[in-house]
């Protein structure tokens, strides 16, 4: 068996099945990171799915995993098991950009909780991975430094923000990523890529060293091929952080149990709720024929299903692009030139503190953040504040409302995660309405705080991968787990395999070492 | 060119006749706790330039802030401390505005919903009279930084080669005192301006939430101010000179404010609403920033945090713990120590209250302890220009001294060396008195020999005595004092004068 066939079938493991081998030594960290990196190398030239690969850290960490393990010390579940991290998220001593060029060549003093959480578990970090310039886009094509590919076909986006960890994950580069979610960013790229994405109840992961769009939105979570591997990573993840005053204060949901339970195929008494207002008008076909699919599943599995109705979710979008560019109008304000980062002096005339900062953000920032922090700053301005801060405060909470009354005639709420497939490049750059459209089923979820999962289901008629939302109520997290694992055991089994199975493969470069 | 140099000033007294002049102070405090108002850098004085920081501080990307509990307790005792109402839940805001010593380009303030509102404090004048300050609310923020320019000729940012930053003090908690508009003050505005302020510090260090040290800019005020032309007027527009940092400051900024704007409403134009910088060389202001309408900090409720809201028992634990406050203190202390009203007035302005309450602490009468603070050592403090604090001389080594004249181990006279001696570092009275060998003669054996040979050698006196006429004695005990080096009870010496001649 040649090294590219044994890195093949290590990288096509899931999470859960990496750790059993590590548990059961058939298998060693270093082994596993570094089949992940061959791949990484051989791949990754036409996926750029990756800004930075931390080659001697994740293999230091593979070493001394399974010198631990070898001296018979008590490890993690995950232990040993590479991850990658978006790039959004702050790593002591590996740069961090949020892929914008005012952050090019940071390194950051400290990590993210999350990511002391990680290393504390021993898990192999590959690297950082591309993304919107500040999780700005559905697309990745926000990045300052290109674009990342979708494996099912590389003249598609992989969605965004977080192309870069969902194309990872997608393309066998890593079994976990982390990603973050403020409208959609870690769903809408499962949905578009077939992995499988979850954005925990806000406050359920901590945001210490999330680089911040949105504070009141921000949320981080899994980014993986299968319910139990994304159900795992939850749980190391999550949890109270004293350092974040959102963050729950109670443990975290028992979503591995939930996702055991749910692959059991039982979902007997379950209420799911069809919500009204995400289907229909703007639906791609092969969506909506998937989607519709999917439901008929659910009630074979013993599900009750129901149509619920959320008209607030009408207004969703609109509240959305208030709060969020006003968040981050704010949120990014630091980012000026005196303390770290980039730093521009102007072309011509004094050089004074405000001029560098003016020429330093009109350098460093691209368009898509410029356009937010006008909008942001303009929707915050005395005289304005009312009117659109105000008023979107309200319509977050005729959603939030929404949500409560659905939930009562409802365990679960479904839709399609995105209302199409992945589209070329290019095609929606140059309308950012079009683009925020990407988004109008998974922002809800964002302004009422609750859980949502995005999870493979099936393929549109183009051939392409389209993803199935479910959401539930504040930290109720452990009951998408129940239906999602559920609904995937269902849908693998009628296809023979995960999905990602069908996507083609990807010409990989010889490799040099 | 702004109004202030095209038209001249106005006496105060003139313009006081004039205008009635209306006060506003936004009195800063630093609070004493162990760590910054949102994350756990360390507070403290005088530490090497961003040494005390955290990512947080440093406004690093990703870092979030956490509140303070200690911090927001503080600011609900100095709230309560102003008879103020505390609030069941308030939020944090963010005032937006970009400058290098704000490390975030926003201040974590708040804004609409204050911890504390709708108090008052009464404030003492130099004269006894009483006047009452209304309170708008007290409010939690974080300090900026610090800015040095440097290259400059004045120290500001106009010609500077380069500034320096200093996020130490970035991030260390304040509450800002906000009055309402303070009327009726008429021609005393800048004495009301400045007792205010003075009562604040003085409450700040009862409550024990602040070192409050003027010097160290631990209190900082900011004084609006604006005339009219009667109390039943509506009120004129205002300036605010900031940062002004010492009690004498803070009168003196009023008094010119007052003859400037008299000034530039004379010539029939408006005061120009701005900001304005008071100079402590010539007592003047000039003026900053023009404060518009345009300036806007698009404020909004910081999402990074949740609200924070005491519960009604923690308040009134709070309320419960209070130490007894400045004005209550001074009517006991005055009671307990009999002054009159004008005696304690003199105390309290000559900052001696502590030094007196410690030295009867110490044993001494109240009267004794008056005698020495507002007597020779107030006389020293005045001649050498400093606080009596200041002085090297403990309120335990005064009641020492005092111990020891009234014992009669010493006189009053050779008690002031004795002082000289502790002031100069010689150590306490008692040892002052050893080694400089002052005691009170109080041998009969040792005076009766000094006193017969001052009897020898004035014969005549001794005749003028026996005759009946006792006033010549005093050349006597002159004379034997002068051989005892003043260290003779004059009492003791004249009964065995007249003993010894037989009176």
């Amino acid at each position: 068996m040649g090294t590219s066939d044994m890195t093949n079938d290590i990288t096509r493991l899931s999470a859960s099945d990496l750790a059993s081998a590590l548990r059961d030594k058939t298998l060693t960290s270093v082994e596993a990171t570094q089949a992940h990196l061959d791949r990484i190398a051989a791949v990754d030239g036409d996926l750029n799915a990756f800004l930075h690969v931390a080659t001697q850290e994740a293999l230091a960490t593979a070493a001394d995993v399974d010198a631990r393990r070898q001296a018979g010390e008590e490890l993690h579940p995950l232990a040993g098991v590479p991850i990658a991290v978006k790039d959004v998220v702050v790593t002591k001593g590996l740069p961090t950009t949020a892929g914008s060029k005012i952050l090019e060549g940071w390194v950051p003093p400290y990590d993210a909780t999350l990511v002391e959480r990680i290393k504390a578990a021993g898990l192999p970090i590959l690297g950082k991975t591309n993304m919107d310039e500040f999780a700005m886009g559905s697309s990745t094509e926000h990045s300052a430094f290109g674009n990342t590919k979708n494996p099912w076909d590389l003249d598609r986006i992989p969605g965004g923000s977080g192309g870069g960890s969902a194309a990872a994950v997608a393309g066998f580069e890593a079994p976990l990523a982390i990603g973050t979610d403020t409208g959609g960013s870690i769903r809408q790229p499962g949905a578009v890529t077939g992995t499988v994405g979850v954005k925990p109840t806000y406050g359920g992961v901590s945001r210490y060293g999330l680089i911040a769009m949105a504070s009141s939105l921000d949320q981080a979570g899994p980014v993986t091929r299968s319910v139990l591997d994304a159900a795992l990573l939850h749980e190391l993840i999550g949890g109270h952080d004293p350092h974040d005053s959102t963050s729950i204060d109670e443990p975290v949901p028992g979503v591995v149990a939930a996702a055991r339970q749910g692959a059991t195929g039982d979902l007997k008494g379950l209420r799911v709720g069809v919500v009204k207002e995400l289907s229909g008008e703007g639906y791609q076909a092969g969506v909506s024929a998937r989607f519709d699919e999917s439901l008929e599943q659910l009630r074979t599995l013993g599900a009750e299903i129901v149509e619920v109705s959320c008209p607030s979710f009408t207004y969703a979008l609109d509240a959305y692009y208030l709060i969020m560019p006003a968040e981050a109008s704010s949120n990014l304000a630091k980012f000026d030139g005196m303390r770290f980062g980039l730093r521009v002096e102007p072309a011509e005339g004094p050089v004074t503190a405000e001029r560098v900062m003016g020429a330093t953000r009109g350098a460093g920032f691209g368009d898509e953040v410029k356009r937010r922090v006008i909008l942001g700053t303009y929707a915050l301005s005395a005289g304005y504040y009312d009117a659109y801060y105000g008023s979107a405060q309200k319509v977050r909470t005729l959603i939030q409302r929404d949500f409560a009354a659905a939930f009562a005639k409802a365990d679960v709420l479904v839709s399609p995660t995105a209302p199409t497939t992945a589209f070329k490049f290019g095609e929606k750059l140059d309308d950012p309405l079009a683009m925020y459209l990407n988004d109008v089923a998974t922002i809800p979820a964002n302004l009422a705080g609750v859980p949502g999962m995005s999870l493979p289901n099936g393929l549109s008629d183009d051939g392409l991968p389209v993803g199935f939302q479910i959401l539930a109520p504040a930290k109720a997290d452990d009951r998408m787990y129940r239906v999602g694992a559920a609904l995937e055991a269902a849908l693998e089994s009628g296809w023979g395999g995960p999905l990602l199975n069908k996507a083609p493969e990807l010409k990989t470069t010889e490799l040099a070492r | 060119m702004t109004a202030a140099t095209t038209t001249g000033l106005v006496s105060y007294e003139d313009a006081v006749r004039r205008y009635d002049p209306v006060l506003g102070i936004e009195v800063h405090v630093e609070l004493g706790t162990l760590t910054k108002m949102f994350c756990a850098a360390e507070v403290a004085y005088g530490g090497e330039p961003n040494t005390q920081v955290t990512p947080v501080s440093l406004g690093l990307p990703g870092a979030l802030p956490v509140v303070n509990g200690k911090a927001v307790e503080y600011a609900i005792r100095i709230g309560l401390a102003l008879n103020c109402t505390i609030a069941e839940s308030c939020r944090f805001a963010r005032k937006n505005y970009f400058y290098p010593d704000v490390p975030k380009n926003f201040q974590t303030s708040q804004y609409d919903e204050p911890i504390a509102y709708d108090g008052w404090i009464d404030v003492e004048l130099d004269d006894g009279a009483v006047f009452r300050v209304e309170i708008e609310r007290a409010h939690m923020e974080e300090d900026a930084g610090k800015n040095t320019h440097v290259g400059g000729a004045t120290g500001r940012i106009q010609g500077a080669e380069y500034s320096l930053v200093d996020y130490n003090r970035a991030g260390i908690p304040l509450v800002e005192i906000v009055t309402r508009p303070i009327e009726g003050a008429g021609d005393r505005a800048p004495e009301v301006a400045r007792a205010y302020v003075q009562t604040l510090r003085d409450l700040f260090r009862a409550l024990d939430v602040s070192e409050a040290r003027m010097e160290r800019g631990n209190v900082r005020a900011d004084v609006n101010l604006s005339l009219r032309p009667t109390p039943e007027s509506p009120l004129g527009t205002r300036t605010e000179t900031k940062n002004v940092n010492s009690f004498r400051s803070v009168e003196r900024a009023v008094r010119y404010e007052v003859s400037r704007q008299a000034g530039v409403l004379d010539a029939g134009l408006p005061v120009i609403q701005e900001t304005r910088h008071f100079h402590e060389e010539d007592g003047t202001t000039s003026s900053g920033r023009v404060k518009s309408d345009a300036e806007d900090y698009r404020y909004f409720p910081e999402p990074d945090l949740v609200p924070v809201a005491p519960s009604r028992e923690w308040v009134e634990e709070i309320r419960a713990a209070l130490p007894e406050l400045p004005t209550a203190r001074r009517r006991r202390l005055q009671g307990e120590w009999g002054y009159a009203d004008a005696e304690m007035r003199d105390v309290v302005n000559a900052g001696a209250i502590d030094l007196i309450e410690a030295t009867v602490a110490a044993g001494t009468s109240a009267a004794g302890a008056r005698k020495w603070w507002m007597g020779e050592l107030a006389r020293r403090a005045k001649q050498d220009e400093v606080a009596l604090e200041v002085l090297s001389v403990t309120p335990a080594q005064i009641a020492q001294l005092q111990g020891l004249v009234e014992s009669g181990r010493i006189n009053d006279k050779i008690a002031r060396q004795v002082l000289d001696g502790t002031l100069a570092g010689e150590g306490d009275p008692e040892g002052v008195v050893v080694a400089r060998g002052l005691e009170v003669v109080s041998d009969d054996g040792a005076l009766l020999t000094a006193i017969d040979e001052a009897l020898a050698a004035q014969p005549d006196i001794v005749e003028k005595v026996r005759g009946g006429n006792q006033g010549p004695v005093g050349a006597i005990i002159g004379a034997v004092m002068k051989a005892t080096k003043g260290q003779a009870d004059a009492k003791r010496v004249r009964e065995l004068v007249l003993d010894r001649i037989g009176q």
